[in-house]
């Protein structure tokens, strides 16, 4: 499919500061790309070259085929919505609507036209004659989105447009984006830290790090078989557990513990030398599901974490914390003794020296 | 169950209470105590006047003074009073005013959101101007307003506050307009909005507390302004407080002091009027402007 988004060694600096480093992306059309990192990553940098706010020491951007480097935003074919709204507070939410479209010089019945729909899509029509001021979070938001659909656009750039409302809304908009999303089938690009949108929303993610993309994948390839070890510790809440372990004659030893390599998934060709152990809090089993787990062994409670649906157990491994979850009827206190194991092809292993997969 | 429960009781008397409002008190009377006995003395006779007892309130109440210092008071060669000065004042202040608070404003909108190659070092220029004593300015300022035909006439005068206005008042919209999400400027460019554009139709309708603060600065500061007026003018186009001057300071004849008093406060009625207008913001608008680097 004929790329939307097209990025080309695209590099900024501020200073001596590299904050992308000669990045390279294609995003094909109608898909929704997240770009997820901890803040200082590049990620909203990346976004602001995208929508021509910020211009690039080098490098090329090209959207729907057409090379927009030089381009002004307004002329790149792209819609906008920003963390904190940027609703202009002087003008009704009808006015902030057809901002955009008058300054174009669309004729005026189809403004009318183009707001009356993407009102009707956001169902905003009661609050087309209010003030910004006079709307929540949740229904600013919404206006913002709003703004960016009747500009009639192909691409959309979200910059952590949720991060500003409180959890109950955030997961409410989450669902209206997707929605939105699939009902319009444009192409996407969504910034955010929240790993949570990044993995219900995308089609695929973009785990950045230091102005460099880490892992480009589907959400499941990006949790199952994270490329090293900063992917791998990312993603995941509570993050994975990592042990030091050495491979060797076939096995893999976690000081004094060690079980045989066989059912590994390995993504390279190394069998042995020093690497980190990985295993997700989640993929720990205990009690009648141990029978299909080759790797067992008791662990001594630490501290106890109730959440309700489930338990979070603190418990040490190899001289390592090491925790897990437990069914949230369990019950269990600190100083017991549980039986766990884990599935080896559930587990992940990363080079000591240069933290890749293997 | 006994001992303190709910509100803690004020004590009105503390001795702390007492310190704070006798301190503030008696510096207030202090500072009033002269406008006392202006007012007081304009509203008296010459004879009342020459007993000598300034703090008496007037025995025979008389408005007077107040006729003659706006309309028959002589300086120099002509007798039309102060008014001929305040309507000078007006049509150097208004223009001054309207002029420098629009560039102002502008280039402090360019200077917060577009960071055009330069901005900076202009910028610095710009502050080490508000640094620079008037008196530096003054001899190149006539010699420049000679070569360009102004010299002595009104529009000269607007110019030379216009231009000394600029650093304060560029500093001024510039903090401000940095304090205004820098999103919604990036909102207007997606929505294709150019530099005039986001400029009137964001930008200005946001910043209306500012612009009541500059011309509160401007006002009041082109008003009080004495040494510009007393350079850059000739006679006929003096400022009211350049012709305050000569009427108080004319050594011929008798010293009116009532009438002295009288056109002293009718040049103070401006910037006080504007004082007591805006109370908060001009506060609001001097710590814009001081603190903010």
């Amino acid at each position: 499919m004929e790329p939307s988004i097209l990025i080309n060694q695209l590099t900024l600096n501020y200073g001596p500061v590299e904050v992308l480093k000669k990045l390279d992306l294609d995003v094909p059309k109608g898909e929704f790309l997240v770009l997820l990192g901890s803040s200082g990553c590049g990620k909203s940098t990346l976004l602001n070259c995208i929508a021509g706010l910020l211009e690039p020491t080098d490098g090329q951007i090209h959207i729907n085929g057409r090379n927009v480097t030089w381009e002004e935003p307004s002329r790149r074919g792209i819609g906008m919505v920003f963390q904190s709204y940027a609703l202009y507070p002087q003008m009704t939410v009808e006015k902030n609507l057809t901002f955009g479209l008058k300054n174009a010089k669309v004729p005026r019945n189809e403004i009318a036209e183009r707001v009356a729909r993407a009102a009707g899509i956001l169902q905003i029509e009661p609050l087309l004659k209010r003030r910004p001021s006079a709307l929540s979070g949740g229904q600013r938001q919404r206006v913002a989105i709003g703004r960016a659909l009747v500009r009639d656009v192909d691409v959309f750039l979200f910059d952590e447009p949720l991060s500003n409302l409180d959890a109950k809304l955030r997961a409410e908009l989450r669902v209206e984006i997707k929605r939105l999303h699939q009902n319009l089938g444009n192409t996407m690009i969504y910034v955010t830290h929240d790993q949570v949108e990044a993995m219900t929303l995308a089609d695929r993610i973009a785990i950045m790090r230091g102005g460099e993309i880490m892992q480009l994948a589907s959400p499941s390839e990006i949790y199952n078989l994270p490329v090293n070890k900063y992917v791998a510790s990312f993603i995941g809440s509570p993050s994975m557990n990592f042990f030091e372990a050495v491979l060797g004659q076939g096995e893999i030893k976690l000081k004094e513990l060690s079980f045989p390599q066989q059912d590994y998934q390995w993504s390279s060709e190394q069998r042995s030398g020093q690497v980190w152990f990985g295993v997700r809090p989640e993929h720990v089993v205990s009690g009648d599901a141990l029978g299909k787990c080759k790797t067992q062994f008791d662990v001594v409670v630490d501290m106890v974490e109730p959440m309700g649906s489930e338990t979070l157990v603190w418990a040490k491994l190899a001289g390592e914390p090491f925790r897990f979850r437990l069914d949230g009827q369990t019950r269990i206190v600190k100083g017991d003794t549980v039986r766990v194991g884990f599935d080896l092809s559930l587990a992940s292993m990363f080079d000591a020296q240069t933290e890749r997969r293997i | 169950m006994i001992g303190p429960r709910g509100m803690k009781p004020v004590r009105r008397l503390s001795p702390r209470n007492v310190i704070i409002y006798g301190t503030l008190t008696i510096l207030a009377l202090y500072y009033l105590l002269p406008l006392y006995v202006m007012v007081v003395t304009s509203l008296k006779g010459m004879p009342e006047i020459r007993m000598g007892n300034i703090f008496a309130p007037p025995v025979e109440l008389t408005f007077e003074p107040w006729i003659q210092a706006w309309a028959h008071t002589c300086t120099g060669l002509s007798c039309d009073g102060l008014s001929r000065g305040f309507f000078n004042s007006v049509k150097i202040t208004i223009p001054s005013v309207i002029v420098s608070i629009a560039v102002a404003s502008v280039n402090g909108y360019a200077l917060a959101n577009w960071r055009f190659k330069g901005a900076d070092i202009f910028f610095t220029i710009l502050i080490i101007g508000a640094f620079i004593p008037y008196q530096v300015m003054i001899y190149p300022m006539v010699i420049l307003l000679r070569e360009m035909g102004l010299y002595g006439s009104l529009g000269g005068l607007v110019l030379v506050h216009t231009v000394f206005g600029m650093p304060i008042l560029t500093l001024l919209f510039r903090n401000y307009f940095s304090s205004l999400p820098e999103e919604l400027f990036k909102a207007a460019r997606v929505d294709g909005a150019g530099f005039w554009s986001i400029y009137f139709n964001i930008m200005l309708p946001m910043s209306l507390p500012i612009f009541v603060v500059a011309i509160i600065l401007q006002v009041t500061g082109i008003w009080n302004d004495f040494l510009f007026g007393v350079i850059f003018t000739r006679p006929e186009n003096y400022p009211m407080t350049v012709q305050l001057n000569n009427i108080v300071n004319s050594v011929q004849g008798v010293k009116e002091y009532n009438v002295n008093m009288a056109a002293t406060v009718l040049t103070g009625l401006v910037p006080l009027a504007i004082y007591f207008a805006s109370g908060k913001l001009f506060v609001r608008g001097i710590a814009a402007g001081a603190v903010k680097g």
